[in-house]
């Protein structure tokens, strides 16, 4: 077809599906907020009633709280559209990225909490050195020791397939602390500590899959996991993050590296 | 309490130009790493296209037609050794990073496969060559993560949630600088040798911008602050696809891997503008040409201030498998489906071209005689090189970091390792930091500092944007003047010292205007349209008064003082730019 072809129904200006908005609605937000400095250990709600746009992000929501009734709310954010990872919450009792929740879907109330299983710092803020700590116990970088070669190194895009969905991560954290293992277990590496894993233990470019999988299937590792399927429903990428974590048991009970 | 730390090397910002540097520094001398974010959050990770080398995988190619096409997008601002510089080192930055792990997409026979990118051509203009090289839409975040990755591996120091707020210089020179932490709300010191700027742009000052929330100037500002100049402010690169409304980038990939942009009559309007390249145009050509149809009437939407963006032509596994991310977009943010439904874009704020004046080994240079500040360097966005003169090609971002990121860290590491410790400038350095931010604090009330950003974003979208004239840079001047005298008044609600985002957000604001003042004085100066900079009263390139620098200095008086330098020019001679 040409590409001009079948412009008739969207090409019209009166179309507000694609563009503009649809009026104003109100939308309550309850957040679960913790400040020491203010209210020692106890933690508590508030409620905010604001009029947004229905295609508003459920983080410009949040901002709108922040800039114009307190100023206090903390939370993280930066990229506003699911890719750097910062502003993973429970929302209505998920995990999500606020920047990838619209809040027409939430809309007239919705509830709001950090993501669980990290010390709570701050209302939205949560302590996420426990979370790279088990990142950085899987060895999540390439380990090649062959030497370089003067160009790049060969991968045929199988091979480059074999371990595509895990580049996807971002280290969001939504899975990891979605996950009721790790919720009740401090030592649990955790959903995206295996993801990583996995990015490197299936590129054909790597040659340490062994000491990783030795690593995972430590009593920290991944047969923790009961395979709740918590983490692939949180996941903002769309990894399948059960998937992966079975790959690398499978890998551990019955390849040899 | 102030805390006082020593290091050989001090980086600000963990984006790519950042990590690039760390890698490079921290195998030699005492490096520290000091971000605003957590590293994996810094906005290389939405870089989406691609990072161009003329590796010539699939076609003929060469780093010298790079070169080219570098300095013709750029508009023949472009510092050509550089731009030539950049080119040639492309090919062994990309062979790095694969070396590094990072998964580019590939040929069938497994090499690093290339694609099609605005403003990259075959022997000087003839045609569009596969230049590109990439992994699917996300090789920003395959770029951060691998550089973060080769971090990890180094055990590199990281001060996370820092924002350095001043800088510190003895007798001249660099002697370190003062940082706030979030999470305790404490000011830190740290001297160093040798500080390297690395903290991105500033595209939060316009209202529809495809950066973070984050990217506020903050080095550029901290610089002009102390007295160095900022260069080529006037450029800014509109990058002609943003979702409308939100401006969330939709790649360039999706033109190179066949997109076409259509206004409301159906017509693939690209055509009348670069008649040999058409959609693969130059972004800032694309984005005058959007503004063109808009103005004329062919827009879309119910405003009809919009044009498309078509990819039903395309196969569906082209379109899933290597635009996953920007098909979501369209999905999640319109609620459009990009496979039966055109996307509805306009230009969105992207790039920074100018920023903090450097060499091409990273050293901040400063008036026209180009004198480095002794342990001062910049490299990334907030840096001009210029290796991008008046408008940036896609993908040459990526590669600048890698390129001029490598090169800062080495030439800093190889300084601090023969310099001596700078004096700090006297025992109490943070006290201007302690007191600026204790003034912010201790008002009862004030203005709101979300009026105040809101009101600078929507204004310099609508005053200083793609078309700019003088009546419309001098009416910003004045709202920047009564922008300014608002924020002296500006409260913080948020008295406590944990965490206190709002606080930070306030002096990430003043950085905006600061960076804002520069960007339309350097505009409002400059009569001639060139590259990102279209003067509607001045729509001509004028090469016998303006082939030259600009550099924006802060006087002391609050007042700006312009002033020139020559391009360095090279094998390609000015000529009319048409593709």
């Amino acid at each position: 077809m040409t590409p001009a072809d079948g412009l008739g129904e969207v090409l019209d200006a009166s179309d507000s599906r694609a563009v503009g908005s649809s009026g104003r609605i109100t939308i309550t937000l309850k957040i679960r907020r913790y400040n020491p400095e203010v209210r020692g250990e106890e933690s508590w709600w508030d409620e905010f009633t604001i009029e947004t746009d229905p295609d508003d992000r459920l983080l410009d929501a949040l901002h709108q709280v922040k800039w114009y009734h307190d100023g206090t709310l903390a939370l993280r954010r930066s990229c506003a559209h699911g890719i750097c990872g910062s502003d993973a919450m429970m929302i209505d009792g998920r995990n999500a990225l606020a920047c990838k929740v619209i809040v027409r879907d939430v809309a007239p109330r919705v509830t709001i909490e950090p993501i669980r299983g990290l010390p709570v710092l701050k209302d939205l803020i949560v302590d996420m050195e426990p979370f790279f700590a088990g990142y950085r116990s899987v060895l999540p970088y390439l380990i090649n020791d062959s030497g370089e070669p003067e160009t790049e190194r060969l991968q045929i895009p199988e091979e480059r397939k074999r371990f595509d969905d895990t580049t996807k991560c971002i280290l969001c954290a939504a899975c990891t602390t979605s996950c009721p293992i790790f919720w009740g277990d401090d030592e649990y590496v955790g959903p995206a500590a295996i993801v990583n894993a996995h990015r490197f233990i299936y590129d054909s470019r790597d040659e340490n899959a062994a000491e990783r999988l030795e690593i995972l299937s430590d009593k920290t590792g991944v047969f923790r996991c009961r395979t709740t399927f918590n983490c692939t429903e949180a996941c903002p990428r769309g990894i399948e993050v059960t998937r992966a974590i079975q790959e690398v048991k499978r890998s551990i009970l019955f390849d040899r590296f | 309490m102030t805390t006082f730390h020593t290091f050989d090397a001090v980086i600000v910002g963990a984006g790519g130009a950042g990590l690039r540097a760390a890698i490079e520094a921290s195998d030699r001398v005492k490096t520290a790493v000091i971000s605003k974010l957590y590293p994996t959050r810094s906005h290389t990770g939405t870089a989406q296209g691609g990072v161009c080398a003329a590796l010539a995988n699939v076609e003929e190619d060469s780093p010298e037609w790079h070169a080219f096409d570098t300095v013709k997008g750029g508009d023949y601002l472009v510092d050509q050794p550089a731009a030539l510089l950049m080119t040639e080192e492309a090919v062994q930055a990309i062979y790095q990073l694969e070396h590094w792990g990072l998964p580019f997409d590939r040929t069938p026979e497994g090499k690093i496969d290339q694609r099609r990118f605005g403003g990259h051509t075959r022997n000087h203009g003839e045609a569009p060559v596969r230049r590109a090289c990439y992994s699917a839409d996300r090789t920003g975040h395959m770029i951060l993560q691998t550089l973060y990755q080769q971090c990890v591996k180094r055990d590199v120091r990281f001060f996370n949630e820092f924002y350095v707020l001043d800088q510190l210089m003895s007798d001249g020179a660099c002697a370190g600088v003062v940082a706030y932490e979030l999470a305790t709300g404490e000011l830190h010191v740290f001297r160093s040798k040798a500080v390297l700027y690395a903290t991105g742009g500033y595209g939060r000052m316009f209202k529809v911008s495809s950066n973070a929330h984050t990217l506020t100037g903050d080095g550029p500002s901290v610089l002009f602050r102390r007295g160095i100049p900022l260069q080529d402010m006037e450029f800014f690169q509109f990058h002609p696809t943003g979702v409308y409304k939100l401006g969330i980038l939709l790649s360039e990939a999706v033109r190179g891997e066949g997109g076409i942009l259509l206004n409301s009559e159906g017509e693939r309007f690209m055509q009348r503008y670069a008649p040999t390249v058409m959609d693969l145009a130059p972004r800032d050509m694309v984005s005058r040409a959007i503004y063109q149809e808009i103005k004329e009437g062919r827009g879309v939407g119910p405003n009809r201030d919009a044009v498309y963006l078509d990819v039903r032509h395309l196969p569906r596994d082209v379109i899933e498998e290597k635009l996953p991310d920007v098909t979501e977009f369209a999905r999640v943010y319109l609620g459009v489906e990009p496979t039966t439904e055109p996307v509805p874009i306009q230009p969105t704020a992207h790039y920074a071209m100018g920023g903090i004046p450097t060499n091409v080994d990273g050293q901040v240079v400063v008036g026209e005689t180009e004198t480095p500040v002794p342990g001062m360097y910049a490299a990334g966005e907030c840096a001009c090189v210029s290796v991008h003169g008046a408008n940036r090609l896609g993908t040459n971002s990526l590669l600048d970091i890698v390129v001029f990121g490598r090169r800062g860290g080495k030439h800093m590491a190889e300084f601090a390792e023969q310099a001596d410790l700078p004096e700090l400038p006297d025992d109490k350095p943070e006290a201007p930091v302690r007191e600026h931010l204790q003034a912010l604090m201790n008002k009862p009330d004030g203005a709101n500092a979300a009026d105040i950003r809101s009101e600078l974003q929507q204004q310099m979208f609508d005053l200083a944007c793609v078309v700019r004239t003088e009546e419309s840079l001098r009416k910003m001047q004045k709202i920047l003047g009564g922008l300014h005298d608002r924020f002296e008044h500006v409260y913080v609600q948020d008295t406590g010292k944990m965490f206190n985002t709002e606080l930070m957000e306030v002096v990430e604001l003043g950085f905006l205007l600061d960076c804002a003042d520069a960007l339309v004085a350097a505009a409002l100066a400059r009569d001639e349209s060139r590259g990102a900079h279209y003067r509607e009263d001045h729509p001509l390139r004028d090469d016998a008064n303006w082939l030259k620098h600009s550099l924006a200095y802060r006087q002391d008086d609050g007042s700006i003082r312009l002033e020139t330098k020559p391009v360095k020019m090279g094998p390609y001679v000015p000529m009319e730019r048409k593709y």
